[in-house]
């Protein structure tokens, strides 16, 4: 596709990578058939292309972003299922990420955004302060439906209540631990713990490490790392991502070389995968496109060495993947591989390319479409009957959550199936 | 791209007219400024380019009706359009034209499988409607490389074709029944859930009219129940020449294949990239041949197509073993144009169709073209219909590469028309061979498919500006 830019605006080398990226698409519109926003909103403005276009024509007259051209981005879910469509290659990802960088840099959102985006970014990253803001939402929780109006804050404010959990999980963290290897340690990897997983779903940091040390694995979780800066680089908010992204660089290269880093929440897997490029002008580049090169999704890192001990009952697992997963890091076949080896009766829903509207703090930040996206993955899911819905990435589950069917992590059932326990999830599952 | 010129009188009232617009539609079905207009500006043919007026959604019949009312009413042009992939630019708008964008009537809203059809709203991909009917081993044949993103309402407009169509028909062939809005307004119903109607062949008129005699807002489709199995083979040769009189020789044997499709050594090389389907990367050009039936049906005409293609010293041959081979096989077919993106940034996309016989011929004098004009070209097409899609391959940065690509096409299209062909096969005339239709058409023949035009829509407010020579338009409006 033709692009205007000077050679002037050229020589800026972030402009000179959004150049290159546009020169690829030939805006076939190919992305437009499997962008869940396209499909919902049925409106050009609301998919990959027209989103590619709006980025070129902003870009090359070097303007403010406009209200217009934030509504469409913030729409975008970060899904990525463009890329998996698009046979040109063209990187979306890297494009889209520029854009909202000079959203951030250029436009100035309304006082109940702004305030809403700098709470969500002082809290979900920190497991403490979220542990607080949780329990204070599930005292607001049964009074969500109360809140009056239809404003787009209420409503957010609606979605992030419905979002907390109902029964609070204990406190887990993590920093500074090492669980050593049963039996004869044939490994040694970190594990990234995530943030908003030890608030909320400690047991899949649980069962990973318990799966992981019984494989003879041993299990490291520095002290210096956190939260993989996924949620404020979403926002744009580049310097702060950049900075989580130097800490746990610094902290996985720091001692003793690691197989592998293993990543159990496939949002932040996908970051990590892309340290390498975000710190490619960086003093630390090359730490951090090791850092890349070693990150691994726990499914990826199975695939070779799981065992399970025991025989499954017979229960019917839904596999829904994580947009991040399936599209981010094009892991496809590895998780269905893993619970089936486990003895599983696996099925799939229709569309699985279609994101369940999670995406981040998508489903807080845009309800109406995250609710529409939510309730058309849960009804694919169900139409295969499962006992459980399996998933590999905390957004989802916590969006799938709260319905007639458990949901549960994919390695919280593999870790059962080699004599871990049963997932809690799954009490009310008689099989 | 020459265009009619605007109507001042509509331009000086674009305000007023926006609002009329959101009077007749709900607020979310408008856009009229300028940055959310800009990505409607082109379609899959991105070369051209021209912002709207005004861009409409509408989201059922009603409002469709209103939206035509309303612009016959006031003397606006309209443009329909439906996923914006055409290749001949037919939805490129125009600069005093609303956009009528069908994108959300995508709604199935009847399967009979008893009787065979679907009836769908236009804005229905073409791969929804398969993918809605194949739990009961049913599929909609004609299949467009872009089948997953384009609708129902452009392959009518267009009457698309595909991979698929050497067994199958067009999209023509596989229509039962139509629902559209004339530009009056008015309602008119053609066909309906049973072959052939009495009298003259309507639905015939309006499939490849290109939207320029109504707006669609239903389509029944014929469905098929799908054959017991399929099996792609590759063959590979060692030039163009060699395997288009490969395709002569199985198509005149009296074999039809259900697709037989070739791609040359850019195009093997490009689609392997994205789809790791195993072509055969040392060959000069690829035959992708799919067969269809029982396993006895399959094995036996399988192993005739390869007696033939024996003749023909193939420097490989290999049979497709599974499933997932045959869907990375099409994968990669279907996947092609795109595909071409990543060796070029731009293509422009012909669409001539030349007899088989003159293959091997016409292939050769492209190449020589190619050399002539300096400019890459990749050959991705439908042999056994032999419907050419060559792709030639320019940079959008550089003016004079673009013209030069212009041209190159226009005297391939000349060619097609010299040896016996056509301009288009699938992709439509659009705005990109409007001015070629004189090579194909006398100036006599061109006045009588304007008056048809006419007929429908007397102020020629409906698409205009595309498919007809702008120079002998006033003559017949």
């Amino acid at each position: 596709m033709q692009t205007n830019f000077t050679t002037k605006q050229l020589q800026n080398p972030e402009i000179a990578i959004a150049n290159n990226i546009l020169r690829t698409c030939v805006h076939c519109g190919m992305c437009t058939a499997t962008c869940p926003t396209f499909v919902t909103l049925g409106d050009e403005l609301d998919s990959p292309r027209g989103r590619i276009y709006l980025i070129k024509d902003m870009l090359e007259h070097d303007r403010p972003a406009s209200e217009e051209e934030v509504l469409h981005m913030d729409r975008c879910l970060s899904c990525l299922s463009c890329m998996t469509t698009c046979p040109s290659g063209v990187d979306y990802m890297h494009l889209v990420d520029h854009a909202r960088v000079h959203i951030n840099e250029t436009y100035k959102r309304p006082l109940t955004d702004r305030l809403l985006r700098d709470v969500l970014a002082q809290i979900l990253p920190y497991p403490k302060r979220m542990r607080a803001a949780l329990n204070l939402a599930r005292l607001g929780k049964p009074f969500a439906s109360l809140l009056p109006g239809q404003s787009m804050l209420v409503k957010r404010l609606r979605a992030m209540l419905n979002l907390a959990p109902v029964k609070m999980p204990v406190a887990q963290s993590l920093g500074g631990t090492v669980h050593k290897a049963i039996g004869e340690t044939k490994g040694r990897v970190a594990l990234l713990a995530g943030c908003a997983q030890q608030a909320i779903g400690p047991s899949i940091n649980t069962a990973t490490i318990e799966l992981l040390n019984r494989l003879g694995i041993e299990v490291v979780i520095p002290a210096a790392a956190g939260c993989c800066g996924a949620l404020v680089h979403h926002m744009g908010r580049h310097e702060e991502a950049l900075q989580a992204a130097r800490r746990n660089v610094a902290a996985w290269s720091d001692g003793p070389e690691f197989d592998a880093i293993i990543v159990n929440t496939s949002g932040c897997g996908t970051v990590l995968k892309d340290y390498g490029f975000m710190l490619r002008d960086d003093a630390m580049a090359a730490k951090a496109a090791a850092v890349s090169a070693k990150s691994l999704d726990i499914s990826e890192y199975l695939l070779k060495i799981y065992q399970p001990s025991q025989v499954a009952p017979a229960i019917t697992v839904a596999y829904h993947a994580a947009c991040s997963l399936q599209h981010g890091q094009k892991i496809t076949s590895a998780p269905k591989t893993l619970l089936r080896k486990a003895g599983f009766n696996v099925v799939e829903p229709k569309d699985p390319h279609l994101c369940c509207g999670s995406a981040g703090t998508y489903n807080i930040m845009q309800p109406d479409i995250a609710a529409s996206l939510r309730r058309r993955k849960l009804d694919s899911l169900k139409a295969k009957s499962p006992d459980v819905i399996a998933a590999g990435n905390i957004g989802c589950l916590t969006q799938l959550a709260g319905d007639n069917v458990p949901t549960v992590h994919m390695v919280e059932l593999l870790n059962w199936m080699a004599g871990g326990n049963k997932p809690e999830a799954l009490n009310g599952v008689n099989k | 791209m020459l265009q009619s010129k605007p109507k001042l009188n509509v331009l000086e009232k674009r305000a007023e007219i926006i609002a009329g617009l959101k009077a007749v539609l709900p607020e979310r079905a408008v856009i009229g400024d300028d940055v959310s207009l800009k990505p409607y500006e082109t379609d899959g043919l991105s070369a051209y380019r021209q912002m709207p007026l005004a861009v409409v959604l509408p989201e059922n019949e009603a409002q469709v009706v209103a939206v035509m009312k309303f612009c016959h009413l006031h003397g606006i042009r309209v443009i329909p359009r439906g996923a914006g992939t055409s290749l001949s630019g037919g939805a490129l708008p125009l600069a005093d034209a609303v956009v009528v964008g069908m994108m959300r009537m995508n709604q199935i809203l009847d399967i009979n499988y008893a009787d065979r059809y679907a009836v769908v709203q236009p804005g229905v991909t073409n791969i929804a409607i398969t993918q809605a009917v194949q739990d009961e081993q049913f599929f909609y044949a004609p299949d467009p490389s872009s089948q997953l993103a384009c609708m129902i309402g452009g392959n009518v407009s267009m009457n698309s074709g595909g991979a698929h169509c050497l067994k199958y028909g067009v999209t023509a062939n596989n229509l039962l029944g139509l629902r559209l809005v004339t530009i009056e307004g008015e309602l008119l119903e053609i066909g309906g859930k049973h072959m052939d109607t009495a009298g003259y062949d309507w639905l015939g008129l309006i499939t490849g009219s290109e939207g320029q005699l109504g707006v669609l807002t239903e389509v029944t489709v014929r469905i098929l129940r799908g054959p017991e199995g399929a099996r792609a083979m590759l063959a590979g040769f060692a030039s163009n020449e060699v395997a288009g009189a490969c395709v002569d020789a199985i198509i005149s044997s009296g074999i039809i294949p259900v697709a037989l499709e070739f791609m040359d050594k850019l195009a093997i090389h490009a689609c392997e990239a994205f789809a790791h389907a195993g072509y055969p990367l040392d060959a000069e050009a690829l035959l992708i041949i799919e067969v269809e039936g029982s396993d006895t049906e399959q094995t036996e005409m399988l192993a005739r197509i390869r007696d033939i293609c024996a003749v023909y010293n193939p420097v490989s041959m290999r049979v497709s073993q599974t499933a997932e081979e045959s869907a990375a096989i099409w994968k990669g077919r279907k996947g092609a144009f795109g595909a071409v993106g990543r060796i070029s940034p731009d293509y422009l996309c012909m669409d001539g169709t030349i007899p088989t016989s003159q293959l091997p011929n016409v292939l050769k004098r492209m190449q020589a073209m190619s050399d002539d004009y300096g400019l890459k070209v990749a050959n991705i097409f439908h042999a056994g219909d032999g419907n050419l899609h060559p792709l030639i391959m320019f940079d959008a940065n550089d003016v004079e590469s673009f013209h030069k690509a212009e041209a190159f096409g226009a005297d391939i299209l000349k060619l097609c028309v010299e040896v016996g062909g056509c301009l288009t096969g699938e992709h439509g005339v659009g705005i990109e061979k409007r001015d070629l239709m004189s090579v194909q058409f006398t100036p006599a023949e061109l006045d009588q498919q304007r008056r048809i035009k006419t007929a429908f829509d007397p102020d020629w407010l409906l698409n205009p500006s595309k498919v007809f020579p702008l120079s002998g338009l006033s003559a017949a409006a």
